[in-house]
């Protein structure tokens, strides 16, 4: 073996990792430029919007649900005694905007939506219906890519609000009924530590993990190759890398905006 | 109104595809490109339609230069353009209806109505009336073929381009789809070319048979010139002799 052959490998994988950067980026920038053509894509965005967005909320109300019963659960499993039982309340609350209310639904949608993005567009590439809205004059990025996006934007928001709403009403019921709590020492908990920026917080990580989640899931969708087994791969990672963008985000909001 | 291919070139990679691609189709002409599976007949075709970019060389369509043209000046000349896909291509979420509807919306001046009355007309060409709110999936491979070939000619395109038209069909379909393929170019008087390696298809339906080996236009000619070629890539293929093809292609320094 040549003593540059290592080198060689090094070499051909950090340009081949800049090349996926490159096309990434121009991909990015293409529906960028192709938010213009409001004529193709204006019609779409409704249509959209109920399939990325209404036809969600039933798993996030799930997921919500029970990780708001939980949460009042394993806090006052963890207070036992030391701490007033009113912080039930503050627990449930914060952890549910701050954290789990956008990140839980984050990955699961990143399951829901950015998996159903990548196989319908891996599908429509690998069957050369991308290719056939292109021969009638249509800008596909214009027509497949922006109404998903804007759509993920515009409608995470909305679900993680329910969601919050509902894990947090799960984890007063679950208080009052189970913990021996009263309403208002639910509340008064609610209310202790609280700041009209949480919600804030929790619908700016909400839009951020919608825009990566469509982004993604149209980006490998887009740039399927082969036939049922580029769309099995283009979906896997349309989940995994969209489920790691999550997290990655989540601590860079964390680092920005709460510090 | 013709498409001219001017030395084309095209790389996937290491792979190079197209090693020089010349060709003329002249206006209300049927040529059809034939050459074996893998031989780049597909790229070439996507050349024309501005779908893929040459390395080097160039396409002329209607005068105009398509890998040069802005994506505005692009979209303008598509409309001339029906593309006929292998697989159809149909949109499987939309009906049948609605994908015909897809190209006439692009179309200045077309009124609701105009686009019902285009899309009727447009299937009853193609012999699938009464079909308008079937979806893709409720269709043979004949009707979805026939179906595609109804979206190409809805927004009655100058240019027809045909990809593998009648690959996986059987006898009688094969021939009903090369009798539309005639009346397209009777009726529309549109300019085609087809991509086929069925040959018996190819001397029905064309003016001009053009084969593609190894990158290259190795011959053009009427039907009849290719049927009697001395040529034995040609001669190799028509006859499906794969040992002459090879003895062919070295004699003439084809080879890859």
């Amino acid at each position: 073996m040549h003593w540059t052959r290592p080198f060689d490998s090094i070499g051909s994988g950090v340009l081949s990792a800049f090349g996926a950067l490159g096309v990434f980026f121009g991909f990015a920038a293409e529906s960028v430029r192709s938010l213009a053509d409001v004529g193709t894509w204006g019609p779409l965005l409704v249509l959209h919007m109920r399939r990325i967005g209404v036809d969600s909320i039933p798993i996030a109300l799930f997921l919500s649900t029970f990780t708001g019963i939980v949460l009042a659960l394993q806090a006052s499993y963890t207070f036992t005694g030391a701490i007033p039982l009113y912080f039930v309340g503050t627990l449930v609350g914060k952890t549910m905007i701050l954290e789990l209310g956008p990140v839980l639904t984050g990955l699961a949608l990143s399951g829901r939506v950015g998996a159903n993005i990548a196989a319908e567009l891996g599908t429509m590439r690998v069957s050369e219906q991308i290719d056939a809205l292109e021969t009638m004059a249509y800008n596909p990025v214009a027509y497949l890519v922006v109404p998903r996006i804007l759509a993920a934007i515009l409608m995470f928001p909305i679900i993680v609000a329910f969601g919050n709403t509902l894990g947090i009403t799960a984890g007063w019921i679950t208080s009052i009924n189970v913990l021996d709590m009263s309403t208002e020492q639910f509340v008064h908990g609610l209310q202790l530590f609280y700041k009209p920026f949480d919600i804030t917080y929790s619908m700016i990580k909400a839009t951020s993990f919608g825009f990566v989640i469509a982004l993604i899931g149209c980006f490998q969708g887009f740039h399927t190759q082969g036939g049922a087994e580029g769309v099995g791969v283009a979906t896997t990672r349309a989940v995994v890398i969209s489920g790691m963008l999550i997290l990655v985000l989540d601590a860079f909001w964390a680092f920005t905006l709460l510090q | 109104m013709s498409i001219e291919l001017i030395d084309i070139h095209k790389a996937f990679g290491p792979k190079r595809i197209l090693r020089g691609v010349s060709l003329t189709v002249d206006e209300g002409e049927t040529v059809s490109l034939v050459g074996f599976s893998g031989a780049g007949k597909s790229v070439t075709l996507k050349h024309i339609a501005g779908l893929l970019k040459p390395d080097r060389g160039t396409v002329v369509v209607d005068g105009l230069d398509v890998p040069t043209l802005s994506r505005k000046d692009l979209y303008v000349l598509r409309l001339q353009m029906g593309y006929v896909f292998q697989f159809a291509a149909l949109f499987d979420s939309m009906t049948i209806a609605e994908n015909l509807a897809m190209g006439l919306r692009k179309l200045e001046g077309m009124s609701e109505h105009d686009i019902r009355d285009r899309i009727k007309e447009s299937l009853d060409r193609v012999e699938l009336e009464g079909f308008e709110n079937r979806y893709p999936a409720e269709l043979s491979g004949g009707q979805r073929k026939r179906a595609g070939l109804a979206r190409a000619i809805a927004y009655r395109p100058k240019y027809l381009l045909y990809d593998e038209p009648t690959s996986g069909l059987d006898p009688v379909t094969t021939t009903v789809i090369d009798r539309l393929i005639m009346r397209m170019k009777e009726d529309l008087g549109v300019t085609s070319l087809v991509i086929t390696h069925d040959m018996g298809s190819a001397y029905k339906i064309s003016d001009r048979i053009a084969m593609l080996y190894e990158g290259r236009v190795v011959e053009v000619g009427t039907p009849a010139d290719i049927q009697a070629s001395g040529s034995k890539v040609v001669r190799g293929f028509v006859e499906g002799k794969p040992e002459m093809v090879e003895e062919g292609a070295e004699e003439q320094g084809l080879s890859a």
